[in-house]
Parts: structure tokens; C-alpha cells; sequence
């Protein structure tokens, strides 16, 4: 009966309206939860970028910051060790940086910036050690081919000056670069690039 | 009956949101406080004042400078105005004067003063922040109306200027012993009556945004849930009756 | 429904069979009065709450600590570093004096319809053990924020203990884990807030309503649905099937309670100092005691009753049995009342003069308890017998009297009533 379609259909209507309406408000009372979640202001601040001055570091200094919680290396560059940059691609793995392990102005032959600082995460990119400094004049240990760079004691991997890792090495890819900035000649801004992402 | 109830439920809470007291446990008469959340300049001016002549020897742990966003100050203007200890400006109103200076100093730590005015309410802080007086008997020198015996110190003399209080018992029309408070200015301060006012208004009223900072945004929510509510009743209502035309 | 979607729940039906039994014996075909009206909402109201408390409980323990040097800070960073934080906050705040308020007006429809008589005697013992849960359960949470309410609230529930004769102080030493109430006091309330409480309301809930569903509801009329059936189906004449009647009845509940909820939760959170008490964000001092210490409203009545009793013999535990007492005897309801009628609708105006009274003075001892005993001033004359001259508190003590009264006498004046006939079938 036509009668009982037209009740049926406006029941069914109420129940989809009301269930929509119902449903969008449960969405609602969803957010708050699911934003609880997301990194608080406490966090956020502790992962806030460090500003660094590196007037005093001297070249082939290494110095070591906390950011995130991670150690970065900043490292200023003798100019042999620039130098020793452009010998070591043949024995590279990415020499070209390929793999996105680090922002697109540090995606050159010195992977930064500026050639004569290296910004860097020292976390070896196979299971978290930290690498050790080793220079070029390392070669009773590393062999005579070694030109200079970083040793992970954990399991063997090898990065040269630009924390590009060498073939053979247990760890897949180069160092990671993290964001970072100048803000003056002299100071560092670690952990955000003031020109978007 | 359910909107009798609703009625009741709402008029009770106006009734209740009064301040948490309207006079002192001393028995001094508290004042209104005047502020205004919604005036940005005010709240940036309490801002000022609360950092220039509080945070050196109360903190206010919980609050973050760069929350200051908020009423309306951008990262420089915080740096350059709010921040004096090379403290960053994503961390919190600490401040430097330790818990047992502060008790040997002043015989008691000052209170943090993150949620001072959701304990004290608005109207308290604003009539004791102007009921300071010049007493010789107190350690300080100073005593307060609303606060007797206050340890503090009036750390905002030099904008009030110093005054002196006579409490002297008095009967009222009715013949009941009351209190009469007399007040005198002893020596001007920088600002006159009106202006130490606005002041510590403006004190007052950034005293409570830091209590609450979510207050504004809980109360904007509040409009759309309530709403969005309505909106879902009509409907729900509508479908009761449908499936219910059938019984009876 | 799809073929797709039918034959997945066949698949699943074929495995669980319960799961439809379950459905239909508990919803589809669970015959319930027709008649319920406003009083019969707060059932699955309370529902909705505890709900609502364990959801809002569970993300709240994601970032609270619980440790007396960091508990209260913690709650701050609730409320402002964490995203949507003050949100859950204030609803947990709200939820707990809401579920109370849902608890009394569910329990007071229990009271007026006689929900407590056979054969449901099991149901409002469960009911009450569920209440007493509750209590338990507020109580241990009020001092996981660490404020000086929090803190001097559990010091003189804690004390209470202390008095009963013999075991009271180690009871108390043993309860506290400490001297004071202190950091190990706080970790064993939050586990007990936090899990084993939640776990045992839950199963009492679930108790609850099998046993309900067991005897079947009862009705603002007090007569039993089940004596008149329908000969060809079986079923109630007066009775329809909770789904989807009170399904879709019950939705319009939880919205209107919704409205009011949000309504205190987004304009009026503190309610004047009664759902959040302004004292409670001074963090806790040991050594500094706050000049009111007064419980939040829903154990007022109690409190007030608590004081009330002067102490005897030097101790206060006169005052502690009668405030567990007045609780305690609500458990024998179905044995005090021997009315006649189930339903205040059919009884006589003895009857209803005691529970108006009784109404009274509940509502009355709740205010009470949340004052000072000065507030109504002093009596201006002397007497051998005024131990004290607070008129409030000998308002409270006459309120106490009256209170019991109308549990010590119902068996009597129940019985003395005049009822009128009860219908047949139920009326609106």
C-alpha cells in the first residue's frame, strides 16, 4: 500500500538523518582525544630548534649538540678534507645523495650549505651507534685506502667527511642532514630552515 | 518538566559562577574587578607589568611564554619585551628565586601564581593588589586589608606611593559594631588613584588568562557544541515520535 | 543489508550463535513497559557516564603522574601543553558530579515506584553495591589532582577510620602506607581509581541488568506487565520491545543530557566552586591546613550527618556509624517497606508525608554539609543541653533524626497507609 511505503520511507529518512547528524557529532567529540595525541607544547619545545655559534670552532673541529634529543655534529672542514670529498666516489654508495637523507640545498658534493661547515646527525644509519671521528691520518687502522672520515666501532660502517657511506658497509644510507639555517656567519640555527619546510 | 529542569540547571549555574568570595576571610568588603578578557592591550599590559614586578620573586610554572600568541604578541615582541634571563621562548614563566631563599627571606616561599587567581578569584586579587599599607609593627613594614600579616611586600609601591590604614570599630545605623577603614595617601606614587587601578586591572586580568588560558576558546566551542546539539535533538526528537505514533 | 554483508554475518552467526540470542533477549525482544516516563531515562544515562568517565579516565592516565611532586603539575600540563587536554579534563570533572546526579535521580525513581520490591530485591542490592562503588570510586579520585582539598579531604576520610575501637589507628596506618597521607597513599588510590574499581563497577553493572532483565522491568504504575500476555505471541500486553522503542527514546535522553552537560562544561566547569573546588588549585601543603575542609556535593548529606552526632564517650566514631549507617540501611528497603502498593501513585498521604519529609531533609543536610556550622548563626540563649549553639547544627541533628525515622518507622506507617486500588493495566 502506498500508505504504508510512504511511512516506511520517512522512518527510514529519520533514521539516516538522524544517524548522519549523530555521527558527524561523534566525529566531533572524536578530535579532542585524537589531538591529545600529537607531540604537547612541553615537547615541542624541548624539540625546539638550537641555535649554535660556531665563531670559535677551528677547522677540523668536530663539536657535538643535542637536538631532538639526537646527537648533530658540526664540523668545521680543513680544506684537505674538502679536498678529500671529491676522491672517494668511486668507493660510495650514494655519492650523488640520491636517497632523500637530507634537505634539498644539502643535496651537493659537500652536503651543506656552505662546503666549509658540516651540519650532520651522528647516528649511523644502520642500527644508532655513534660513528667516531677518524682523519685521514688514521691508515694503520683503517687501511691505506682510508682518506678520512667517520668509523662506526658497532659494526664496521664507514662515512667520509660528507657522512656519505661507503660500499661494504653494513649501513644502507648516508648520514641524515638535519634542517638548519644561518643566521649569521657566525650562528647556526639547527632544526628549521628559514625558507619553508 | 525536562525543561523546568534545564532552567534550574542554568540558573543555578549563573548563581554559582560568582567569584569565590565576596569578602575577605578578615571581613574587608572585596571590590569588583573591572577587567575585561577580551581587551588585548589590557592583557598585554598586565603581561608587561606581571614580568617587570612579580617574576622576581614569583613564577608562574605552568604558563608558556610563547603562549602569549594568544593575546596578541608575536615571538619578537615576547623576546624582546617579556624575556630577560636568556630563557627561551618555548619554556615556562620559572623564576630564579629558589624555595629556601624564598622562605628565608620572607618566611614562606611566594606561591606560584600560574592558577593564583582560580584559587583567590579575580575580585580578591584586585582588592588586595590595592589594600597594601605602611605598618611599622610588620618585618616588611608593609601589612594588607584583605591579607593581614601578608608576608609580601608591596612590590608595587612605586606606582601606588605609600598609604596608611586606620581600622577603628564603629556602630552603625542599626546600632551593630562594624568595621570603619580609613585610608590616607602618606607619600605619591608615579601613578595617581585611577591609573593604579587600570593597572593592576590590567594585572588582574592577565593574572587570569594565565589561570585559564583555554577560557576564550572553551567558551567559542562551547556556542558550536551546544549547536550542533539543537540541531541533533530536532532530529532525534523526530524520529522518537515517528517509531512511537505506533504504541497507544 | 548487501548479499555480501548477509553472508559475512551468517558465516559469523553459524560460529556464535549467542550473539542473536543475546540481541533478541536483551533488545529486540525484551518486553518493557510501555509506559516509562521522564524518571526511567536515568538508567541508561548512568551507562552513558560511566562510559563517558572511563574513556575520558583512560586518556587522562596518558599523561598524568602519579607521584606527590608531580601530580598536580601534571594536571596543569593537561590542561594547557596537551592538544584537546583541558577538554578531557573538564569532561572527567563535569562526568563525576553528573554521574552522581544521574545515580540519585535513578535511585529516587527506585524509591517512588517501588523498583526495590519482589521480586527485584536483588536488582537494588546490586544497585547499591554499585553506588557504594561509586562513592569509593570519587573518593579516590578526588586525590589523584593533589590539591589542599584533595589532600586534607582523603587526611580526614582516612582519620575516620581511626576512630573505630581497637583496630582504628593501625587500620588507618595501613590504609594510608604511611603516617600522613602521602606519595604512597596517592600511587595506591590511582591504581584502585584507575583499574580495580572501574573492573568491579563494570561487572556490577553487567550483574545489574541480567538480574533486571531476569524479573523484567517495573513500571511507574508498580504492576506487574507480566500477568496479562497476549495468548498468540506470549508477550505483554503492556510492553514493547526495547528496541527499537526505548532505543530511540533513550537517544533523545542521552542529547537533552548532553545539552546540559556541555552547557556546565563549556560556560560553567568550576559550578561556583561545587564541581571544582577553588581550593583545590592551591597544591597540597602538609603542613598548612585549609580553614574549610568540606567534601564535594554528592557526599554532603552523609557529611552533614557526620557532624551532626556529637562525640561520646570522647570518641567520634559514634558520628562514623551513624554516616555509614545512613547508607547502609537503604540496603533493606525491600524488607522495610510492607505497603500494600509498589507505586507512590496508589499510596496513601502517610506515605507520601514521610518521603516528602524524607526528600526534605536530604536536600537540606546536602546544603548543610556544604557550609561551615556557623552559618546560620548561634542560638542567643544558654542550656545545659547546648553543646554547641551553631543553629545549623541543630538543624542537622532534627534533619538526622527524620532521616531515619523514615527508614526505622516504614514498616510501620507503610502498612498504616491508606493505598488505593491499583489498575489493572498500566496507565500513562
Amino acid at each position: 500500500m502506498s500508505n504504508q511505503e510512504k511511512i516506511d520511507s520517512t522512518r527510514r529518512n529519520l533514521i539516516v538523518a538522524t544517524s548522519v547528524v549523530g555521527g558527524a557529532a561523534s566525529m566531533g567529540a572524536a578530535i579532542p582525544f585524537v589531538a591529545s595525541w600529537w607531540p604537547s607544547e612541553r615537547a615541542k619545545a624541548a624539540g625546539a630548534p638550537v641555535e649554535v655559534d660556531i665563531a670559535t670552532l677551528t677547522p677540523g673541529e668536530l663539536r657535538v649538540i643535542e637536538w631532538r634529543g639526537k646527537p648533530v655534529w658540526i664540523l668545521r672542514r680543513s680544506q684537505e678534507m674538502i679536498a678529500s670529498l671529491g676522491k672517494m666516489t668511486g668507493r660510495l654508495a650514494d655519492a650523488k645523495s640520491e636517497v632523500p637523507q637530507q634537505p634539498e640545498y644539502a643535496r651537493n658534493e659537500t652536503r651543506a650549505l656552505k662546503p666549509e661547515v658540516m651540519v650532520m646527525e651522528g647516528v649511523c644509519t644502520h642500527l644508532g651507534c655513534t660513528p667516531e671521528l677518524r682523519g685521514a691520518d688514521a691508515k694503520a687502522e683503517m687501511g691505506a685506502e682510508w682518506g678520512g672520515g667517520f668509523y662506526c666501532v658497532c659494526h664496521g660502517s664507514k662515512f667520509d667527511f660528507a657522512g656519505r657511506v661507503f660500499k661494504g658497509s653494513p649501513a644502507p644510507t648516508n648520514l641524515v642532514v638535519p634542517p638548519y639555517t644561518y643566521l649569521s656567519e657566525t650562528t647556526i640555527l639547527i632544526g628549521e630552515d628559514k625558507k619553508g619546510a | 518538566m525536562k525543561r523546568f529542569l534545564v532552567s534550574l540547571a542554568l540558573a543555578a549555574g549563573f548563581a554559582f559562577s560568582a567569584s569565590p568570595a565576596t569578602a575577605s576571610e578578615a571581613g574587608y568588603r572585596l571590590d569588583r574587578s573591572p577587567h575585561d578578557p577580551n581587551d588585548l592591550s589590557s592583557l598585554q599590559s598586565g603581561a608587561r607589568i606581571f614580568v617587570n614586578y612579580c617574576l622576581n620573586c614569583h613564577g608562574a610554572q605552568f604558563m608558556r611564554y610563547n603562549r602569549l600568541h594568544e593575546i596578541g604578541l608575536n615571538e619578537s615582541q615576547i623576546r624582546d619585551n617579556l624575556l630577560f634571563a636568556g630563557e627561551k621562548v618555548g619554556e615556562t614563566m620559572k623564576v630564579a628565586l629558589g624555595t629556601k631563599e624564598g622562605k628565608d627571606w620572607f618566611g614562606v616561599p611566594p606561591p606560584d601564581l600560574s592558577v593564583i587567581a582560580r584559587s583567590r578569584g579575580a575580585d580578591w586579587l584586585y582588592t588586595y593588589l590595592r589594600t597594601f599599607y605602611r605598618d611599622p609593627k610588620t618585618v616588611t613594614g608593609w601589612n594588607n586589608a584583605v591579607f593581614p600579616n601578608v608576608a609580601m611586600p608591596h612590590a608595587l609601591w612605586t606606582l601606588q606611593g605609600e598609604r596608611g590604614l586606620d581600622i577603628a570599630g564603629a556602630k552603625d545605623s542599626a546600632g551593630h559594631a562594624t568595621v570603619e577603614y580609613r585610608w590616607k595617601q602618606l607619600a605619591p606614587g608615579a601613578l595617581n588613584a585611577s591609573e593604579y587601578n587600570a593597572t593592576v586591572r590590567d594585572l588582574v586580568n592577565f593574572l587570569v588568562y594565565i589561570g585559564e588560558p583555554a577560557a576564550q576558546s572553551r567558551r567559542r566551542i562551547g556556542v558550536y557544541v551546544l549547536f550542533a546539539l539543537g540541531v541533533l535533538f530536532v532530529f532525534a526528537y523526530a524520529l522518537k515520535k515517528n517509531f512511537w505514533k505506533d504504541i497507544h | 543489508m548487501s548479499g555480501r554483508l548477509m553472508a559475512v554475518w551468517d558465516w559469523i552467526d553459524a560460529r556464535m550463535p549467542s550473539l542473536a540470542e543475546e540481541y533478541r533477549k536483551h533488545l529486540a525482544e525484551y518486553y518493557a513497559p510501555k509506559n516509562f516516563n521522564f524518571w526511567y531515562f536515568f538508567g541508561s544515562l548512568a551507562m552513558l557516564v560511566l562510559g563517558i568517565q572511563i574513556i575520558t579516565g583512560i586518556f587522562l592516565t596518558m599523561h598524568y603522574k602519579p607521584d606527590a611532586n608531580l601530580a598536580f603539575g601534571s594536571v596543569e600540563y593537561i590542561m594547557r601543553d596537551v592538544s584537546g587536554g583541558w577538554i578531557i579534563r573538564y569532561v572527567h570533572s563535569t562526568g563525576a558530579s553528573a554521574f552522581f546526579l544521574v545515580v540519585y535521580l535513578h535511585m529516587f525513581r527506585g524509591l517512588i515506584y517501588g523498583s526495590y520490591r519482589k521480586p527485584r530485591e536483588l536488582i537494588w542490592i546490586f544497585g547499591m553495591l554499585i553506588y557504594l562503588c561509586l562513592m569509593a570510586e570519587a573518593f579516590l579520585g578526588y586525590l589523584l589532582p593533589w590539591g589542599q582539598m584533595s589532600y586534607w579531604g582523603a587526611q580526614v576520610i582516612v582519620n575516620l577510620f581511626g576512630t573505630i575501637p581497637f583496630i582504628g589507628p593501625d587500620l588507618s596506618l595501613w590504609i594510608r602506607g604511611d603516617y600522613v597521607v602521602s606519595d604512597a597513599t596517592l600511587t595506591r588510590f590511582f591504581a584502585l581509581h584507575v583499574i580495580a574499581i572501574p573492573l568491579a563497577l563494570l561487572g556490577l553493572v553487567v550483574v545489574h541488568l541480567l538480574a533486571l532483565h531476569d524479573v523484567g522491568s517495573n513500571n511507574p504504575d508498580g504492576i506487574e506487565i507480566k500477568k496479562h500476555k497476549d495468548p498468540t505471541t506470549g508477550h505483554p500486553v503492556d510492553g514493547v520491545p526495547f528496541h527499537p522503542y526505548y532505543t530511540v527514546k533513550d537517544i533523545v535522553g542521552v542529547v537533552v543530557f548532553l545539552a546540559i552537560f556541555c552547557s556546565v562544561l563549556f560556560f560553567a566547569p568550576e559550578m561556583g566552586g561545587y564541581f571544582l573546588e577553588y581550593n583545590n588549585f592551591v597544591p597540597a601543603d602538609p603542613l598548612k591546613t585549609p580553614a574549610h575542609i568540606a567534601p564535594l556535593w554528592y557526599f554532603t548529606p552523609f557529611y552533614s550527618i557526620l557532624r551532626a552526632v556529637p562525640p561520646l564517650f570522647n570518641s567520634q566514631f559514634p558520628g562514623v556509624l551513624a554516616m555509614g549507617l545512613s547508607t547502609m540501611i537503604l540496603f533493606f528497603l525491600p524488607w522495610l517497606d510492607r505497603g500494600a502498593v509498589k507505586s507512590i501513585r496508589y499510596r496513601g498521604t502517610l506515605y507520601k508525608a514521610w518521603l516528602a519529609a524524607f526528600v526534605i531533609v536530604f536536600l537540606l543536610l546536602g546544603y548543610l554539609g556544604t557550609e561551615p556550622t556557623t552559618v546560620w548563626g548561634q542560638f542567643h540563649f544558654e542550656a545545659f543541653f547546648l553543646d554547641t549553639r551553631d543553629v545549623a547544627t541543630w538543624v542537622a541533628r532534627l534533619c538526622t533524626v527524620i532521616y531515619f525515622l523514615f527508614f526505622f518507622l516504614m514498616p510501620w506507617y507503610s502498612v498504616r497507609d491508606a493505598t488505593r486500588p491499583v489498575p489493572e493495566r498500566v496507565t500513562t
